[in-house]
């Protein structure tokens, strides 16, 4: 090979091996990194026949149940029942819930399944609009906020 | 009647955005110095209607013209005014209004400071550009017009603007951002004019390299407004979310420097000439993205707009018609090109190359942690999120390399660098800097393994910047004062230096806060106290005012530090009255050292409230290494050799720069 072709080369095969090195640790580092999301009925009846383990990282989507947020009078520990068409399933949370947490209204919570039906949230979102509701959860509960209005309307 | 007027005149604007995309472009490929010269008045005609449109609208907010839809839905008559004048662009609609007129600001920049450039290639930039915007103005007119009236029923009063948006950050933040963003059409269209013309030699790198430069600044200083924005205005102090639409802006921002530092070995060297090209084509084509993304609502996050598919399908065909257009061009092209310069493994060029690499393969990263969870819905595979850790995970791994290369590339030679100097400058700076970052680990007295590894970075590049001026100085004749070499140096390199500097200081300020900051979220009754580090906060209550469009529960929270007062803190919680929405407005004692952050959570039962205290460490170093990195860039922009072409377009119509332009 000529000089030239293989100065070539060398560059060529570092970008190739570096690309691709870049890429298996990005896919490594997603492993730990992906969470799935699950509604409340999803929690508990399975997502496509698949349970979520206890112990997994998750993120869950529903609306606040009313009447069901206690907290602690001590500390910051809150608990409340999240619900979308089945049955609800509780979040614990240590912290400030965001400005706009209320009863009734759609929230995200992201964090850890600690029992069949409960989830210690490392994270809680509700976005800074009335009417916002997460989209994943908006798709699972087109067409019930009608029948279910006790479970579905409160705070709107 | 003002707003037909605005209405006219964004049509006009298409069609003189129409006309420039066609003429120029025609002249140039047929050689008709009359067509060639429609460029400039038309560029000129298209900013002064966008303009006309946006005075419209801003006029429309001014005297509460609720007729307007877009005016009644991001206004209310008890803003106050210069919230009024913001919120033109704190909506879906008149953003984009605003980025229509930083685009035909760029095109008419680049008209009139584009003397020393051949006319044919100044016209087939700005036709580029008029191709551009000839899609956006499109999109505008069709699926988003402020202009869009609600007669004949006319609200009483406006829905108000968000609060979130009621604030000094929102003035300035998205003008910025923009400009920086749209500036990065103005590398595409040079790119695209040279594809067009098939001369893709170094001296399109030459002119388009200031712009790159000027958009660059900008962005960063949009980005770092951004984030310090959400640092002080979310209010639960954090200064990077790795939320999608920050991933939007960063992604152009990490392909722009890219560009930034290939047009620098392009114009010097002659080589990476196609890579360079496909970064320009890359960066805007990233900033297409990221518009498509936060407007199309196919993501969810604090900044996204209300969502439309139409609006996200119409920008996903301009980002496939241009890119594409451009891509394609580019495959017929690439043959011809071919680079003329040599250089040995070890010389400024490879670490360039380096650098380029790892920037893309940042890009990379967080173009696949924004667009995987988008990708998996698609495939009906799920929704899932991807979390912080991910991207904070795979950026250290990535800023190892970066900042060796970052080190060793200003001081090595182009060509060929004789690697035992490097090894001892290198090993030099890395000893001091290690020392440097153990003495500050062992100040404080919590371990952060981290922090060392972060630290000595930072200094690693401080030291060899130093070096690297040393270096510098000491080639030049020492006959002169060590002031007056300094003096000697370029601007364009102290640019460099200034770009680097600021790196290091980001770097600072980030692996300080995140390895040191503390934290504490408590219940407080008034009369209660915490402790955090030094500081005492003392809780003396809550007490209510009235703002102009707002109820607050103001509190008020003693400091001290070993004892002694320090200050009066006083976090907010309001309530916006015509959307009944709370906000949490924080409190913020800040020093070169240090910020104290007080958050008012929600009210508790009897008198007590959810209270977040944060120290957080040389968080302000974040932003300033942004302005620094800016600065270097504005020194940059300064050098002699731009200003000089500037002149030479007030002299005669120089032969020398045409000759250089044919011949190269």
């Amino acid at each position: 090979m000529n000089p030239r072709r293989k100065q070539r080369l060398l560059v060529v095969s570092a970008v190739v091996l570096l690309v691709g090195g870049a890429i298996a640790l990005m896919l490594y580092a997603l492993n730990d990194n992906i969470d799935l999301f699950y509604t409340p009925s999803e929690i508990i009846e399975g997502k496509k026949g698949e349970k979520p383990q206890v112990g997994q990282r998750l993120r869950i989507g529903g609306m606040v149940v009313p009447g069901t947020v206690e907290r602690d009078n001590q500390t910051l520990q809150v608990a409340f029942d999240l619900v979308d068409t089945g049955p609800p399933v509780t979040v614990l949370y240590n912290g400030i819930l965001p400005d706009l947490f209320r009863e009734g209204q759609g929230i995200v919570a992201t964090g850890v399944l600690v029992e069949a039906t409960t989830i210690k949230a490392q994270e809680v979102l509700a976005k800074h609009d009335e009417e916002y509701m997460p989209p994943e959860l908006a798709e699972k509960m087109k067409g019930i906020r009608h029948v279910k209005p006790e479970n579905a309307g409160g705070g709107t | 009647m003002i707003p037909e007027l605005g209405n006219i005149a964004l049509t006009l604007a298409l069609v003189s955005a129409i006309l420039l995309a066609v003429f120029p472009l025609w002249g140039a490929q047929t050689n008709q110095s009359g067509l060639i010269a429609t460029a400039r008045p038309l560029a000129l005609g298209m900013f002064t209607f966008t303009l006309i449109a946006f005075v419209c609208l801003s006029y429309a907010f001014a005297t509460d013209d609720f007729s307007l839809s877009y005016v009644a839905q991001n206004s209310n008559t008890q803003l106050p005014m210069q919230y009024k004048l913001t919120a033109v662009w704190g909506g879906h609609e008149g953003s984009f209004l605003l980025w229509v007129l930083m685009l035909s600001l760029w095109t008419v920049a680049v008209a009139i400071f584009s003397g020393s450039i051949p006319q044919e290639m100044v016209a087939r930039v700005l036709a580029v550009l008029g191709m551009v915007s000839v899609g956006f103005y499109l999109f505008m007119l069709l699926t988003s017009n402020p202009f869009q009236s609600m007669l004949p029923f006319v609200p009483v009063d406006g829905q108000d603007l968000n609060p979130l948006l009621q604030d000094f950050g929102m003035i300035i933040h998205p003008p910025m951002l923009y400009m920086g963003y749209v500036g990065f059409s103005v590398a595409f269209a040079f790119a695209g004019a040279a594809l067009i013309a098939g001369k893709l030699d170094s001296t399109w790198a030459r002119w388009s390299r200031p712009w790159v430069q000027a958009a660059w600044c900008f962005l960063t200083i949009g980005i770092c407004l951004g984030s310090w924005w959400a640092y002080y205005e979310l209010g639960w102090g954090g200064w990077w979310f790795w939320d999608p639409v920050e991933n939007a802006s960063f992604m152009p921002w990490l392909a722009g420097t890219a560009l930034m530092h290939s047009l620098a070995v392009t114009e010097k060297r002659k080589v990476f000439k196609s890579w360079t090209v496909l970064l320009a084509i890359g960066a805007f084509s990233l900033s297409l993205l990221g518009t498509f993304l936060v407007r199309s609502g196919v993501i969810v996050s604090v900044h996204s707009f209300a969502s439309d598919p139409t609006r996200g399908l119409f920008i996903l065909g301009i980002l496939v018609v241009l890119s594409g257009g451009a891509l394609l061009l580019f495959a017929l092209r690439a043959a011809s090109l071919n680079s003329v310069g040599r250089y040995q493994t070890v010389s400024r060029e490879v670490m360039l190359m380096g650098n380029n690499i790892l920037l893309c393969a940042a890009t990379l990263v967080v173009l696949l942690g924004t667009l995987l969870p988008l990708v998996h819905k698609e495939l009906g595979l799920g929704a899932i999120s991807i979390g912080a850790p991910f991207f904070n995970k795979m950026f250290v791994y990535l800023i190892v390399p970066f900042v060796f290369l970052l080190c060793i590339g200003p001081l090595s030679r182009w060509k060929q660098q004789s690697v035992k100097a490097l090894a001892r400058q290198l090993i030099t700076a890395f000893c001091i800097s290690l020392v440097a970052a153990l003495l500050i680990f062992f100040s404080y007295s919590e371990q952060a393994y981290m922090a060392v590894l972060g630290l000595t970075l930072s200094f690693w590049i401080l030291v060899a910047s130093v070096l690297e001026v040393w270096q510098r100085i000491g080639a030049m004749d020492s006959q002169y004062s060590i002031a007056k070499r300094l003096r000697m140096l370029t601007r364009s390199h102290w640019g460099m230096i200034l770009g680097h500097v600021g790196f290091a200081v980001t770097l600072i300020g980030i692996t300080l806060v995140s390895n040191y900051e503390q934290e504490r979220d408590v219940r407080m009754l008034p009369g209660e106290q915490i402790t955090l580090s030094d500081y005492t906060f003392v809780f003396n209550g809550v007490s209510k005012t009235q703002g102009p469009n707002y109820e607050s529960d103001v509190g008020h929270f003693s400091v001290y530090r070993s004892g002694e007062k320090l200050t009066t803190m006083m976090p907010e919680k309001r309530i916006y009255t015509v959307q009944r929405m709370p906000m949490t407005e924080a409190a913020i004692h800040t020093t070169i050292s240090r910020d104290l952050f007080i958050a008012l959570g929600e009210p508790l039962d009897d008198g007590a409230w959810a209270v977040r205290v944060y120290i957080k460490p040389f968080v302000t170093w974040i932003w300033g290494g942004g302005a620094i990195m800016a600065l270097g860039g504005v020194c940059a922009l300064s050098d002699r050799r731009y200003r000089m072409s500037t002149l030479a377009k007030f002299k005669k119509a120089s032969p020398l720069s045409s000759a250089t332009g044919e011949h190269a």
